[in-house]
């Protein structure tokens, strides 16, 4: 678990970051959103060193990270930022190896780790392991650089606008597969972004940063339910947050005893936002709601889904 | 230029395909012709004298060759010429250029020995104006030829040996011994193997001091905005002092530090010699590595330095797995530049007794042997061809597997 207490950090008269405290479980994905300037890659960067704090502090399972030197912290957390970073004079194979190489990892350990990562990323060794990161595509760059992160299996990985170069549609690709990856390893993510819908579709626990000030850290549906500030109301938005909170619950989840026979039939993982645009568009007063073998575990009414978007 | 366009269709008979003909000519290789032969025409091919200071005599190429010996070599420059004017693909330019060279050497080096008089060792041939200019042309046709090949950085290299090997066979064969410039080198072989190695010493040995003390200046500057902003500024200014009067301000301090602390007077280093030229040549030297180091250095990707030290990279790892192998190719440019420069610039060290082919230079500009001085000049400039050809190869072959 990390915990974050009290962080502040100043530069001549601005402050960046203004006495922040929060506390990212083991095992979760937390998102911190903020416009630039927030200081949201700041905090970020507090956790592993790469800026020392004003005042406050950062524990990692309870060890206080200012008493661990700098490069020995910072080659157990794994570390993502925009626009990859990667080294242009050094193949992939050679850029996932930096860590092992800096912790002095034998050869073969080291080959076999970077071939089970490739994998792990869906980039063939064979096909990749020699190129040099400017003959890949953005998306395949982008995949280098997370499993650069994870080459030597840090528990924790901090994630800066890690998708911010990516366009829309691989990105929502990329959203994905790091979801079921995190999920996968049982990694704790810390990722910075300033999309709102990233946040969303990633984030166990959404943190929203403005001005250096942490508005409120909680998960998605309580940022949509109950907002603490008129800057997280404003950011969350209202004209669309029903869809919002649909979208955090799935099919399987709201489902209800009944019979499903001769309705059109849904995914068990889909989320009652999809679940409502099948209803509305295939004219049906309910769902079958079925499992991954397809068999039905219930239907699913448009009252159901309409109760589901709203305060309870 | 129209080098990219393809040949002209030849468009039927008459006036037609006579502009298509017209259309189809390389405009470089008409102005290389227009060179080459303004040259034969209107200068003297070789020059005759009676002694090495005298006044020369013009001789065409009838007159050196012969009738017959004038007819093969200009019909062999017609032939150079057709190509360089109608045919654009370069390895047959290359191979034009060449051939020309050969056929020009032969004239000059058959040319002199007609010329000079049976065991007269007093009187002199040497290239006239027409030899130079048609050297030019066929250098700048080579020249051409090779840039369009694009060669790769081994095969540059590569070719350069071959070059330097072809040179050195034609100058061993004697085939140019009765010119005038390798006479000059005949009655000085020692001193000129000597002197030779001077140069180099003077121009490699403060590269490389340079280098020793300018990477790592840079490296500091690259760390260290404050010292960036006082080392490069003094090191500017030191640049734009002219040469001979750097050699001048060294004088004092070196000779007092020669009288004054003995082991730097064992050392040699004196007031005049080759201390003070090696100093002020290391001076010149040191902005563009120092410049260029930093420079280089602050040419990684920040977010590539950035995850650097998010992955627990030291600020040395970092300095030297990353800044450095992407500065590289920067700062090897920047040592081709003051080795360039300073190969040309040793000739001044003559000046101040530091030795080096500039002595040939002075002696004979002193003694008016306009021969003497091509023969401390000739070499000083195939140096530093030389050396401007290995290092851009460097560069290339540094820079070659980034986008």
């Amino acid at each position: 678990m990390i915990v974050i207490e009290g962080a502040t950090k100043r530069y001549g008269e601005a402050t960046v970051v203004d006495d922040v405290s929060m506390a990212v479980e083991s095992g979760s994905m937390t998102v911190v959103v903020g416009q630039s300037g927030s200081g949201k890659s700041t905090l970020l960067r507090m956790i592993n060193r790469l800026v020392e704090p004003s005042s406050g502090r950062v524990t990692i399972d309870g060890v206080d990270v200012s008493t661990v030197p700098g490069p020995q912290l910072r080659r157990g957390i794994g570390y993502v930022i925009q626009g990859h970073g990667l080294f242009p004079h050094r193949t992939v194979a050679q850029n996932i190896a930096t860590v092992p190489r800096l912790l002095g990892w034998p050869r073969d350990k080291t080959r076999a780790r970077v071939e089970e990562l490739l994998a792990l990323l869906q980039l063939d060794p064979k096909q990749f392991a020699s190129k040099y990161p400017h003959e890949l595509s953005g998306g395949e760059q982008q995949r280098v650089g997370v499993a650069r992160a994870l080459a030597a299996g840090p528990k924790i990985l901090l994630m800066d606008e890690p998708f911010g170069a990516l366009d829309p549609i691989i990105r929502l690709k990329a959203q994905d597969d790091l979801k079921a990856l995190q999920r996968r390893l049982g990694a704790t993510v810390l990722l910075v972004t300033h999309d709102m819908d990233e946040a969303f579709r990633l984030g166990d626990r959404i943190a929203v940063l403005n001005e250096g000030r942490l508005q409120q850290c909680g998960t998605p549906a309580e940022l949509l339910l109950r907002p603490a500030t008129p800057y997280v109301q404003q950011l969350v938005g209202s004209s669309d947050r029903s869809y919002r909170l649909l979208a955090l619950t799935t099919a399987a989840e709201a489902v209800e005893a009944g019979p499903a026979e001769g309705l059109p039939g849904i995914d068990g993982g889909a989320t009652l936002r999809e679940a409502l645009a099948e209803i509305v568009w295939r004219d049906a007063p309910a769902l079958a709601v079925l499992a991954e073998d397809g068999k039905p575990l219930g239907r699913l009414s448009l009252q159901a889904i309409l109760a589901r978007g709203r305060p309870q | 230029m129209s080098a990219a366009t393809p040949h002209a269709p030849r468009a039927g008979l008459g006036g037609g395909s006579v502009v298509a003909m017209l259309r189809g000519i390389d405009r470089l290789g008409a102005l290389l012709c227009l060179i080459g032969a303004g040259g034969l025409l209107a200068l003297p091919f070789l020059t005759f004298k009676a002694n090495r200071i005298a006044a020369g005599a013009p001789k065409s190429v009838v007159e050196s060759l012969g009738a017959p010996g004038a007819g093969a070599f200009l019909g062999a420059l017609a032939l150079v010429a057709g190509l360089a004017l109608f045919d654009r693909r370069p390895a047959v330019r290359l191979v034009g250029a060449l051939g020309g060279l050969a056929a020009l050497i032969l004239a000059v080096g058959f040319g002199a020995a007609a010329l000079s008089p049976p065991g007269d060792s007093f009187a002199r041939v040497s290239p006239g104006a027409a030899v130079w200019l048609l050297l030019l042309a066929l250098a700048m046709l080579a020249a051409d030829a090779l840039a369009r090949l694009r060669l790769s950085p081994p095969t540059r290299v590569l070719a350069l040996g071959t070059a330097a090997l072809g040179a050195a066979l034609v100058l061993r064969s004697g085939l140019l011994d009765p010119l005038s410039i390798l006479r000059e080198h005949a009655t000085r072989a020692d001193v000129f193997g000597r002197e030779l190695r001077q140069h180099l010493w003077l121009a490699g040995g403060s590269v490389a001091a340079a280098i020793a003390v300018g990477a790592p200046l840079g490296a500091l500057c690259h760390l260290n905005r404050k010292l960036r902003g006082v080392a490069l500024p003094v090191l500017n200014m030191v640049q734009t002092i002219p040469s001979i009067a750097l050699f001048g301000l060294l004088m004092g301090p070196l000779a007092w530090l020669g009288r004054t602390v003995p082991l730097a007077g064992d050392l040699g280093i004196r007031g005049i010699g080759a201390a003070p030229a090696l100093l002020a040549l290391t001076l010149y030297a040191l902005l563009p590595v120092t410049a260029n180091t930093a420079l280089g250095l602050a040419r990684a990707p920040a977010e590539a330095v950035d995850a650097a030290a998010g992955m627990g990279m030291t600020r040395g790892q970092i300095l030297w797995g990353v800044e450095i192998p992407l500065a590289l190719p920067v700062i090897v440019a920047g040592v081709r530049v003051v080795l360039v420069q300073n190969i040309g610039l040793a000739t001044v060290a003559a000046l101040i007794g530091g030795g080096g082919l500039g002595t040939f230079v002075f002696q004979g500009v002193g003694q008016t042997a306009i021969d003497l001085v091509l023969l401390g000049a000739a070499p000083t400039v195939a140096l530093a061809f030389c050396a401007a050809v290995l290092l851009d190869a460097a560069v290339d072959a540094l820079g070659g597997r980034r986008a």
